[in-house]
C-alpha cells in the first residue's frame, strides 16, 4: 500500500499537501481501491468557504458513491481539470496526477494535527 | 459467514472479498471496468457456487412445480431449461429461478443464494404432494464461464459437443476428467456461454481445468461487480432489487414467465392484476444529464412530484452511459418519457428507453 510519508491524512481517506496557505487535496491509494473504478468526481462548492469536515463533493465509481469531506477549514479554490477529462486517473495516480482540489486554508496550525503517515497506515491495517 | 469451496483461491488471485448473501465471495479481482469488457468481448469465469440448489423427483415432480412456479413447466422437454418465478399469495415474488428438466420424474431448481432458506420453507410448507425435494446447495459449485470465447475455451475441455448446444438447454457429459458434470447453456451476462455444475469434490479440477483451458484466449477471474454490471446492461432482473416479495412480476414486465391459463396456486390474484392493471412499470432508463443513479433514489416528474424509485443502476462499461431500471407510475412508463432522478437533492434529467441497452451476444 502507498502511503507517502511527506503527506497528511484524514480517517476519510484522504491526502493533504500543505504550501503556504494552500492545500492540495487528493483521496488515498487505499480509498481509490477500495471504490474500484472511478466514473466521476463532482465539486460544486468552488468558491465557497466551509468548515472541517464539510462535504465539498462526492466521487462516484461503478459500483458505489461516496461524499468527501474538508479536511480542513477554508475556501475551495479549484477541482483538477485532467480528473474531470479523465476520472480514472484518480485510480492510476491518486497522490499524483489524481489530486482532487486545492484550497485556501483559514486554520493553518489544523494541519499538523492530522494523521501522519505511520497514523494512517495504522488505521487502515 | 459461509465459504465457498474456493474462497481462499479467489482470495489468492487478488479477489477483494466481501459478504453476500453470507458468502465470502469476490466482489472484484482486476477491476469492474477490465473484467466487464473481458466478458462481452473475450472469456471470463465467475464462481457462483452461492447459488441455491433443489432437486424435486418423484411422480408429483410436475404437478408440485406447475402449482408453485408462476411459468408452464410442462412446456419443457427433457434437457431444457425455463426461467420462472415462485409468486406468493400476496401478488409478490418469494424469487425468480431456473427449472431444468431432467425426466417427468426429475427436476433441478436452481435459486437466489439470499432466498435459499425462504425458498426452501416456501416449497415445503406448499407441499402437498408425494414429491420429494432435496436441498443440495452446500453440496455443488456453480461456475459460468461467460464471453464469446467461452465455447472455444470449454470446447478444449469436455467431449459434449458445446456448439449444438441450443440456449437455455443443458447435458451431462465429462469435463475435466470428470464424469457427469452438468453444462448449461445459460448466464446472467448476455455474453452467451455457459454454466457448469459441479459436485463440491470436483470444484478445484473443474477451476483450474478451465482457467488453463482459457490461458491462450486470456480468461479471466470475473466477481460480482461485474456481474451486476453486465446483467444489468441487459435489463435482467435482480432479486432484492427490481423484484421481491412485494413486486409483482405484472409490474416487472415478468408476465411472458406468468403463464394465467396454468393453475398455480395464487394465479387468481395475478389474472386480477392483468385485468384490472397495475399502478407502476418497471421501466430501463438512461441518463441525459450527469449523474448516476442508485438503488433507492427517487424519481420524480419534471414538476418534482415522486412518481418511483430507482431499483438498480450503474455506469455502464460498455456504453459509458449511466443507466438504470425503477418502477415508475404507468404514465410515466413509455419509451422516450422524461424522468427525473434525484441525486443529493438535485433533479437528474433521464429519459425511459427500451431494453436490452446493450445487444446481447446470444
Amino acid at each position: 500500500m502507498n502511503i507517502p510519508a511527506e503527506l497528511k491524512y484524514t480517517k476519510d481517506h484522504e491526502w493533504v499537501k500543505l504550501e503556504g496557505d494552500v492545500a492540495t487535496i487528493g483521496i488515498t491509494d487505499f480509498a481509490q481501491g477500495e471504490l474500484g473504478d472511478i466514473v466521476y468526481v463532482e465539486v460544486e462548492t468552488i468558491g465557497e468557504t466551509l468548515e472541517a469536515e464539510e462535504v465539498f463533493g462526492t466521487v462516484e465509481a461503478v459500483k458505489t458513491v461516496s461524499d468527501l469531506f474538508l479536511p480542513l477549514p477554508g475556501e475551495v479554490l479549484e477541482l483538477n481539470t485532467t480528473i474531470e477529462d479523465a476520472p480514472e486517473t484518480v485510480n492510476e495516480d491518486p497522490y499524483g496526477e489524481g489530486w482532487m482540489i486545492k484550497m485556501k486554508v483559514s486554520d493553518v496550525a489544523a494541519f499538523e494535527a492530522l494523521l501522519s503517515a505511520d497514523d494512517y497506515k495504522e488505521l487502515i491495517a | 459467514m459461509k465459504k465457498l469451496i474456493l474462497s481462499d483461491i479467489h482470495e489468492k488471485l487478488g479477489g477483494k472479498m466481501v459478504d453476500f448473501a453470507g458468502y465470502y465471495m469476490p466482489v472484484q479481482y482486476d477491476g469492474v471496468k477490465v473484467e466487464h469488457t473481458n466478458v462481452r468481448e473475450n472469456v471470463g469465469v465467475f464462481d457462483v457456487s452461492h447459488m441455491g440448489e433443489f432437486v424435486v423427483t418423484g411422480e408429483d415432480a410436475i404437478a408440485f412445480i406447475q402449482k408453485t412456479t408462476s411459468n408452464d413447466p410442462s412446456l419443457l422437454m427433457d434437457g431444457q431449461i425455463q426461467y420462472s418465478c415462485i409468486p406468493n399469495d400476496d401478488g409478490g415474488i418469494v424469487d425468480d429461478l431456473l427449472i431444468y428438466r431432467f425426466s417427468a420424474n426429475k427436476f433441478l431448481l436452481v435459486v437466489n443464494a439470499s432466498n435459499i432458506e425462504k425458498d426452501w420453507a416456501w416449497l415445503n410448507s406448499k407441499n402437498d404432494t408425494s414429491a420429494d425435494l432435496r436441498n443440495m446447495s452446500d453440496f455443488w459449485s456453480l461456475f459460468a464461464i461467460q464471453g464469446p470465447n467461452a465455447t472455444k475455451v470449454l470446447q478444449r475441455i469436455t467431449d459434449v459437443e458445446l456448439g449444438k448446444m441450443k440456449y437455455y438447454t443443458f447435458q451431462r457429459g465429462k469435463l475435466a476428467e470428470v464424469k457427469d458434470v452438468l453444462i448449461s447453456a445459460t448466464g446472467y451476462t448476455g455474453a452467451g456461454g455457459f454454466e457448469i455444475y459441479v459436485k463440491n469434490d470436483d470444484a478445484l479440477k473443474v477451476w483450474e481445468a478451465i482457467m488453463k483451458a482459457g490461458e491462450l484466449e486470456g480468461i479471466k477471474p470475473t466477481g460480482l461487480a461485474a456481474r451486476d454490471t453486465l446483467r444489468l446492461e441487459m435489463g435482467y432482473a435482480l432479486y432484492g432489487n427490481d423484484i421481491d416479495d412485494t413486486t409483482s412480476p405484472m409490474e416487472a414486465k415478468l408476465g411472458w414467465v406468468t403463464k394465467l391459463s396454468t393453475d398455480f396456486s395464487s394465479v387468481e390474484l395475478f389474472r386480477k392484476q392483468k385485468e384490472n392493471g397495475v399502478a407502476t412499470k418497471l421501466v430501463a432508463f438512461e441518463l441525459i444529464d450527469r449523474g448516476i443513479p442508485r438503488k433507492d433514489y427517487v424519481i420524480v416528474s419534471e414538476n418534482d412530484e415522486t412518481i418511483g424509485r430507482v431499483t438498480s443502476g450503474t455506469m455502464s462499461p460498455t456504453l459509458n452511459k449511466a443507466i438504470g431500471m425503477g418502477y415508475v407510475e404507468n404514465d410515466f412508463s413509455k419509451v422516450d418519457s422524461e424522468i427525473y432522478i434525484k441525486i443529493r437533492e438535485k433533479k437528474i434529467k433521464a429519459k425511459v428507453v427500451r431494453l436490452p441497452f446493450v445487444s446481447p451476444g446470444v
